[in-house]
């Protein structure tokens, strides 16, 4: 691993921070090979009268694994879902500032939503898969895209449960229901459908926190395997997880980000105390 | 629950403080035993009404003995008892009895027991049924010779069949063979059946076909004037058709002559108790049985015969006697036709609510007024069905498409359409309720599931949501099937008639008459039971048909609900 961690303070995000009262946040994360995918500016939400995001400025790059970290209700889920505009869905979500796929803005006037969401995969907290048999689970998102070739479909579907390490267990069953599978199972299912349609950008909030020490050790391998062709966002409480899988981390606390670098770093030798203290555990 | 549950705090004062033992209102037994009474007076009533239905039901096909009663006063007559009950007799009546029987009826405060018997031969006395008190009696016998009779007019003839002429051979009624006699009845039925299905089918078709020409001819003459040579080229078809027609109507005329000539010729003379005399023609006779000479199995063979009548043929004697077959039919049609309406409608409308109007005050209003439109009167329905449906959108239809069979209207007036569509509207609240409640049902991670797959809101519901909400939309499906397939009123105004003459599904081009009156078992009920010439005749019939009706929705219902479970099954949620 090459290591760029010299202290550097994005424009944005000294624009954003001087206009905040907040203090400004530490960056010193690792770059990608290919640059940031995912740009974010002092970008700010609100449900309804509270604030759940103060003026988050980042960059995700692209091929690696970044991992948001911080304690419950911090707004990791609200800031995952920023970025394929789940919280649409939500009446009364006012935001500010910009948030940028590729350069092109995520909320900008005319954009095609569903076309933003089918190049992002996205896994939720808990498995959700629909009431279907596993086969048309998988190739949900084909399906929707207009695929009707059964050839394609079939490929996807041993592509996509490869990847998501469930083929063994799947293959024989592939036209039953996807409900009669076990959590593990869904969750990695979830995972199957996220990958199926090759999204560039993975979404995965806590997709472990369900499963037993064997799954996730299994989704830990996957996210590994999928480093550099996938850049991969995913949301943990778990410490060690967050270690072992990413390449850059960004902590956060009510709705701040506080400082975003390089793991090793940020779990080592963190620049700000506040990040020390609750990657180490001493945290109020 | 165990007595040392805790109640309140742990320590009070340093000690600990003495938990009390739950006591039986905290338990709430009391209530469980209310609840669990309700419940169980409520399934009391419903199983008691079930039974009896039941009871009534099965038991009325099955034949009775004939009791031939010999009274004091010297007449004798024979009929089937029906019931006994205590009455108070007359004092004029009192008065012109022995002193014995006063005595005792004076013992009894009065009263006497009087039993009630079908005598049938209405064409002989005016009356099915006739009350006789029980001290008027001086014997009764049950003699083996005397039989039950149906007849296709004046209901049934209890008596002895005194002789019999096939074909101008007599024979009197004790030498007539049982196997001469059923093989002669089965051949005059046969060509009973012939004759109708002659009258029916073929005449009726000409006379179909001899309409539909001259339909064409009023077409041409709307359509080009009477002058114009198109009207002079189809008149002139019509014409050879109508000459055709004409010689195949001869045809079937005489041989419909000829079938009933032969059947004047085999005839049947029965005498009853008084020794009154009626002759038939053997073929007017549906079935005839000595009642008292039957064993079981016997008994068993006229019930199913009955039954296979009931469920597969004509009504006749004003509906009171026969079967029900169009009503089945009627009723059937009706209610597949009503969920075929009401299905997308209320679908369409709750998706609608639910997920593309903007949750406000209007859609409030709207919701509070659906749930409303479920208590209005369904007669109030039924009179909107007939102002609407009849006669503004089927005049239109008629004025449009049918201007030839004007001034009789072909949807302009009620009819299977408009019933269908009246009931619809009844039980749509029911559905749009159902589907809401089902679709609000349906988790959020689903949606967002989809969604984030890149899926457009449409093939969300499409895909994902509908099908997840299935099973509360059959539900919803189930309720106002079984809601509309019991209806009466609306549908007495929107098309249900008390026969009506043609199914409203047949053999010919459209196949399926939704214009067509149909019959309708809930209407059977009503008018047998409470518009006959004899109550007491069509009660029998009541208990059957509305164990038919019953048996007919819960049957529906089933498969409803069969379907719904499949789906439920699919979607029920696995283990974690
Ligand atoms: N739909 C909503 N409406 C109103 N407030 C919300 C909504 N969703 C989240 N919030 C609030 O936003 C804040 C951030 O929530 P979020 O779900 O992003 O937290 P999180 O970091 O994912 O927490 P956890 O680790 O427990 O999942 C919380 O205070 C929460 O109460
Ligand atoms: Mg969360």
């Amino acid at each position: 691993m090459q290591s760029d961690t010299s202290e550097r303070v994005r424009p944005g995000g000294a624009a954003a921070a001087a206009a905040a009262s907040a203090p400004a946040a530490a960056y010193h994360e690792r770059p990608g090979p290919e640059g940031s995918l995912v740009e974010t500016r002092a970008f700010s939400l609100w449900y309804g009268a509270t604030q759940a995001l103060f003026d988050i400025t980042f960059d995700i790059h692209k091929g690696l694994v970044t991992a948001l970290i911080g304690p419950s209700g911090c707004g990791k889920s609200t800031l995952l879902r920023c970025f394929n505009r789940m919280n649409d869905l939500i009446d009364g979500v006012r935001f500010a500032g910009e948030m940028r796929l590729a350069g092109r803005g995520i909320y900008a006037a005319g954009t095609d939503v569903i076309a933003l969401r089918k190049r992002m995969g996205m896994v939720f907290q808990k498995p959700n898969p629909f009431p279907m048999s596993l086969f048309e689970n998988v190739v949900y998102p084909l399906r929707v895209d207009g695929v009707r070739d059964r050839r394609i479909l079939e490929d996807a579907v041993e592509r996509a449960l490869r990847g998501a390490a469930l083929w063994e267990e799947a293959k024989d069953r592939l036209q039953e229901n996807a409900l009669g599978l076990s959590g593990g199972q869904q969750q990695r299912l979830c995972i199957a459908r996220a990958i199926a349609s090759d999204p560039e950008v993975l979404l995965m909030d806590e997709p472990c926190s369900a499963l037993d020490p064997i799954a996730t050790a299994r989704i830990e391998e996957l996210i590994d395997e999928l480093r550099g062709r996938y850049t991969i966002v995913i949301v943990t409480h778990n410490m060690q997880q967050a270690s072992r899988v990413s390449d850059n981390t960004a902590f956060m606390y009510l709705g701040r980000l506080i400082e975003y670098g390089e793991t090793r770093t940020i779990f080592t030798t963190p620049k700000l105390k506040q990040t020390s203290d609750y990657v180490t555990g001493r945290f109020g | 629950m165990s007595a040392t549950e805790t109640t309140g705090g742990g320590r009070t004062g340093g000690h600990w403080r003495r938990h009390r033992a739950t006591d039986i209102t905290a338990r709430g037994e009391p209530f469980l035993w209310m609840l669990g009474g309700g419940l169980a007076f409520g399934v009391a009533m419903i199983v008691g009404f079930l039974v009896l239905v039941l009871w009534n039901g099965l038991a009325a096909f099955y034949p009775g003995p004939i009791a031939l009663v010999q009274l004091t006063s010297g007449d004798t007559f024979a009929g089937e008892p029906v019931r006994s009950e205590p009455f108070e007799p007359p004092e004029s009546e009192v008065a012109t009895l022995s002193d014995a029987l006063r005595a005792e009826i004076a013992d009894n405060a009065g009263m006497a027991v009087r039993t009630l018997y079908r005598i049938g031969n209405f064409d002989l006395y005016g009356e099915d049924f006739r009350w006789v008190p029980d001290h008027a009696v001086a014997s009764i016998t049950y003699p083996p010779d005397y039989y039950h009779v149906e007849r296709l007019e004046w209901g049934p003839f209890i008596g002895r069949i005194l002789r019999v002429n096939f074909d101008g051979l007599e024979v009197a009624g004790d030498a007539v063979s049982a196997t001469a006699l059923h093989e002669q009845h089965g051949a005059a039925r046969e060509r009973w059946r012939r004759l109708r299905s002659i009258v029916k089918g073929g005449i009726g078709e000409i006379n179909r076909e001899i309409e539909g020409a001259r339909l064409d001819l009023r077409r041409a003459a709307l359509r080009h004037g009477v002058g114009a040579p198109e009207y002079a080229e189809v008149k002139r078809e019509l014409d050879a058709t109508l000459a055709g027609l004409e010689r195949e109507y001869a045809t079937l005329a005489a041989e419909a002559a000829r079938l009933k000539a032969l059947d004047e010729r085999f005839t049947i003379t029965f005498v009853d108790g008084a020794g009154s005399e009626t002759s038939e023609r053997l073929s007017s006779v549906v079935r005839m049985f000595p009642a008292n000479d039957l064993g079981l199995g016997g008994k068993l063979g006229v019930y199913l015969s009955r039954w296979g009548e009931f469920v597969g043929d004509e009504p006749r004697e004003a509906n009171t006697e026969g079967g029900v077959l169009p009503a089945i039919f009627g009723t059937a049609a009706m209610t597949l036709l009503l969920v075929v309406f009401v299905a997308p409608f209320g679908v369409i409308t709750a998706l609608y609510l639910r997920e593309y109007a903007r949750q406000g005050r209007l859609v409030s209003i709207v919701r509070v007024s659906v749930n409303n439109l479920a208590g209005v009167p369904s007669i109030v329905y039924g009179v909107f069905g007939l102002g609407f449906f009849a006669y503004i959108v089927g005049a239109n239809i008629d004025t449009f498409l049918f201007a030839e069979r004007l001034p009789s209207p072909t949807f302009g007036t009620g009819g299977l359409l408009w019933a269908s569509l009246t009931l619809a509207l009844l039980t749509v609240p029911v559905v749009i309720v159902a589907t809401e409640e089902a679709l609000a049902a349906v988790p959020r991670s689903m949606r967002e599931g989809s969604l984030a797959c890149g899926a457009s809101k449409w093939q969300t519901i499409r895909r994902v949501v509908l099908p997840r909400a299935m099973p509360g939309v059959l539900t919803g499906l189930i309720l106002a099937m079984a809601r509309g397939a019991g209806e009466v009123a609306p549908l007495m105004l929107v098309g249900v008639v008390k026969l009506a003459p043609e199914l409203p599904i047949d053999g010919v081009f459209p196949f399926l008459h939704l214009e067509r009156s149909f019959m309708h078992l809930g209407f059977h009920i009503y008018d047998v039971g409470f518009q006959s010439r004899n109550s007491e005749a069509g009660k029998p019939m009541v208990f059957v048909t509305t164990l038919l009706l019953i048996a007919l929705i819960a049957l529906m219902n089933a498969g409803a609900i069969i379907v719904r479970n499949r789906l439920k099954r699919r979607y029920a949620v696995g283990h974690f």
